[in-house]
């Protein structure tokens, strides 16, 4: 009888999207080093966008499975339904986070990917499911209703977590701060609201991501809408409004609870790596630019006394600008006779031991060892492309656009990097205009990075930005339990 | 001691069985706290954290079956059995209805870093939410109807219920979140966790029903 009654109960659906399962997602894994074992990716999801806002920008899917015949081609491009939306980042409805014990919801399919807009503050929800070389949007979220509902506009960062679906958005609708985050509803994808109940002093917004066995949320500052969309402003930069700290935040409270500066002249504060294991109290966050002397920097959060301390931040790694012919330079690069190395993404792997590092600026993708996360070692480096070096691709030729996102396999033996960065931003820097492009990397152990000759695949006239990996990647996923 | 001899020799086995076999089940569920003990010994890497986790647990579970029977008992004193046993029936199949409409959301108040009142108190809210205290009515309501109507007596066969219920629920947890913190590891979870809403959405229903028409 309990039995008929379940089957008929289990049945029913109600108008929500996701539907229940009987098991939990097979991508969903209590620890990162179980994700670690998790088979090999297949396809990769790339968001690609038209820079000259005539066309819809797309989601492009990528064969990446090296037994296929398609391997290294694109095997379905997914036109948005309106043109300029800049699509950026993107993540998943549901993820590892899902087995956190404390708010179980597992039984979910990793299923529809959530798409912002980052200029047309529109949220695209696509399904992946039937065919995932084939998905298809089946819901779309306009900016009037995020304005209406959280108050934000620009939503950058998806991350899946344990109330749902959180989203970092740059600004208000007016393209002023406060920037913050906003709750989806992860069965509805209805927008639930703003997420904070005490932001403190918190005005600039860029990515969010979390300690969960600390329960602390963690937010970092690139600026407002007004002060990027134009294109890099140089006297914001000047006068230092781009961010310049990290927000630790109590995840249960919701309230603001610490705010840790960079240094005096270090800018835009951007992509936020926790470490992926749940006990370990730290994380890494990339710094853009230093308006002193034009070097990035890598920062280190962490919690001393055993992850029951005060939260310390520190450089651990300086990247310096490299001195450069001003004929070899864009305009507004002319009179500092410097590349500047731009770090713009860094890409963390699923066991904590490597940070992947990707200078935008001077072409170069780091790879160091941060087994001993205070003391990073520079153990490889690969160039791609860069403002003065453009470094070539054996399928590709001379490159421009440097290596930006950045992606690592859950097993971290591939690597996958794009080239654009924004598409206002882009003309500043490569006003020649970027050629899109996205390239993998083979990351055997004890091997140097070795870039994949096979693979180059053709974007067209769109510019690739972040790339998902199917089943899960290096920064889709959030883990209660501990590696060991 | 005598008095609860001859309660127990009228109520017979049965009810005392199925009590048993529900606070079982509801140990058996990943959702009331066996995996949140799990969790916090694995973060602290330590067996006495899983062990120390586990008795707020089942006393955050046994308060909300507690308050369910005080509800229940003082609504004795006021409607008669029969009044008592349609809307008990009745109010178990409509929360089933309710956590189906819901899609079991439930909420979220607690983190990884907890103490006891923390983890007490959110099993209480699990324990509420999933109607863990409503899904025993039946049996309480059919231990009470074959005993005298005295005040005394139904607070001791509440008693007992609680009592039954909580040492199954305990005994499960404990030994299932030894397992898996012991011998399994938290892996078997991407293999073994049914999804429990259903099967638990239909116990209510069932349970419901049983009152209703045995």
């Amino acid at each position: 009888m309990v039995c008929a009654a379940s089957v008929t109960l289990f049945r029913y659906t109600t108008m929500a999207f996701a539907r229940p399962t009987v098991l939990p997602d097979p991508t969903f894994y209590p620890s990162p080093r179980d994700a670690i074992g998790a088979p090999r990716e297949r396809l990769a999801y790339v968001a690609a966008i038209d820079p000259t806002s005539k066309r819809p920008d797309a989601l492009d899917a990528i064969d990446v499975d090296p037994a296929s015949a398609r391997y290294g081609q694109r095997v379905s491009r997914l036109e948005m339904p309106n043109a300029g939306d800049e699509l950026h980042h993107f993540g998943w409805n549901a993820c590892s986070a899902t087995l956190c014990p404390y708010a179980a919801h597992p039984h979910v399919d990793r299923r529809y990917l959530v798409v912002p807009g980052l200029r047309s503050s529109r949220i695209h929800i696509i399904d992946t499911k039937p065919d995932p070389s084939q998905p298809r949007i089946v819901k779309v979220i306009e900016p009037d209703v995020m304005a209406k509902k959280a108050g934000y506009s620009r939503p950058h960062t998806v991350h899946c977590g344990p109330e749902g679906i959180y989203i970092s958005a740059l600004g208000n609708p007016a393209g002023d701060g406060p920037g913050g985050v906003l709750l989806l509803d992860h069965n509805s994808f209805d927008i639930i609201g703003a997420w904070e109940r005490d932001r403190g002093p918190q005005v600039l917004a860029y990515d969010i991501w979390w300690n969960l066995g600390f329960d602390t949320a963690i937010t970092s500052e690139w600026g407002t809408p007004n002060t990027i969309e134009q294109g890099l402003d140089l006297d914001v930069l000047t006068s230092k409004r781009y961010g310049r700290a990290i927000h630790l935040w109590d995840l249960r409270t919701r309230k603001h609870q610490q705010t840790l500066p960079v240094g005096e002249n270090d800018q835009m504060v951007l992509e936020l790596r926790p470490a992926h294991d749940p006990s370990r109290p730290y994380g890494f966050v990339g710094v853009v630019v230093n308006v002193g002397d034009l070097s990035s920097s890598i920062w280190l959060w962490r919690r001393t006394g055993n992850g029951r301390g005060k939260w310390e931040f520190n450089k651990v790694i300086e990247i310096p600008a490299e001195p450069a012919d001003p004929d070899d330079l864009p305009p507004a690069l002319k009179p500092f006779k410097a590349v500047p190395p731009l770090v713009s993404d860094i890409d963390l792997t699923l066991d904590d031991q490597t940070l992947y590092v990707s200078c935008w600026g001077t072409g170069e993708l780091r790879r160091y060892d941060v087994s001993s996360p205070d003391r990073p070692v520079l153990v490889d480096s690969v160039y791609l492309g860069g403002i003065v070096r453009r470094a070539p691709h054996p399928a590709g030729g001379s490159l421009n656009g440097g290596p930006q996102m950045v992606e690592v396999s859950r097993d971290g033996q591939r690597v996958y990097v794009t080239n654009s960065l924004y598409a206002s931003w882009d003309a500043q820097f490569y006003p020649e205009g970027i050629r899109g492009w996205m390239v993998k990397l083979d990351a055997k152990p004890g091997k140097p990075l070795a870039v994949d000759p096979r693979f180059f695949p053709d974007f067209g006239t769109h510019r690739p930005h972040q790339v998902r990996l199917q089943g899960g990647d290096a920064s889709s996923d959030s883990y209660c339990f501990p590696s060991s | 001691m005598l008095m609860h001899h001859t309660l127990m020799s009228g109520i017979g086995a049965w009810p005392l069985v199925s009590l048993a076999l529900l606070g079982a089940f509801h140990g058996l569920n990943p959702a009331m706290g066996w995996l949140f003990a799990v969790g916090l010994g694995l973060q602290e890497r330590r067996l006495g954290a899983v062990l120390r986790a586990i008795p707020p647990i089942a006393a955050g579970h046994a308060t909300a079956v507690a308050a369910v029977l005080a509800v229940v008992a003082i609504a004795g004193r006021f409607v008669s059995a029969e009044v008592l046993r349609v809307s008990a029936a009745l109010l178990l199949i409509g929360f089933a209805g309710y956590l189906v409409a819901r899609r079991f959301a439930h909420p979220v108040r607690v983190g990884m870093r907890v103490g006891w009142r923390d983890l007490a108190v959110w099993s209480w809210l699990m324990a509420t939410a999933h109607g863990a205290g409503l899904m025993i009515l039946p049996v309480v309501l059919a231990m009470a109807a074959g005993t005298t109507p005295a005040a005394h007596s139904v607070i001791a066969t509440d008693t007992i219920a609680l009592v039954i219920h909580t040492i199954a629920l305990l005994s499960v947890m404990t030994v299932v979140a030894l397992l898996v913190y012991r011998v399994f590891g938290v892996k078997i979870l991407r293999r073994a966790w049914l999804n429990f809403d259903y099967v638990w959405a239909s116990v209510l229903v069932v349970a419901g029903g049983v009152t209703l028409f045995v």
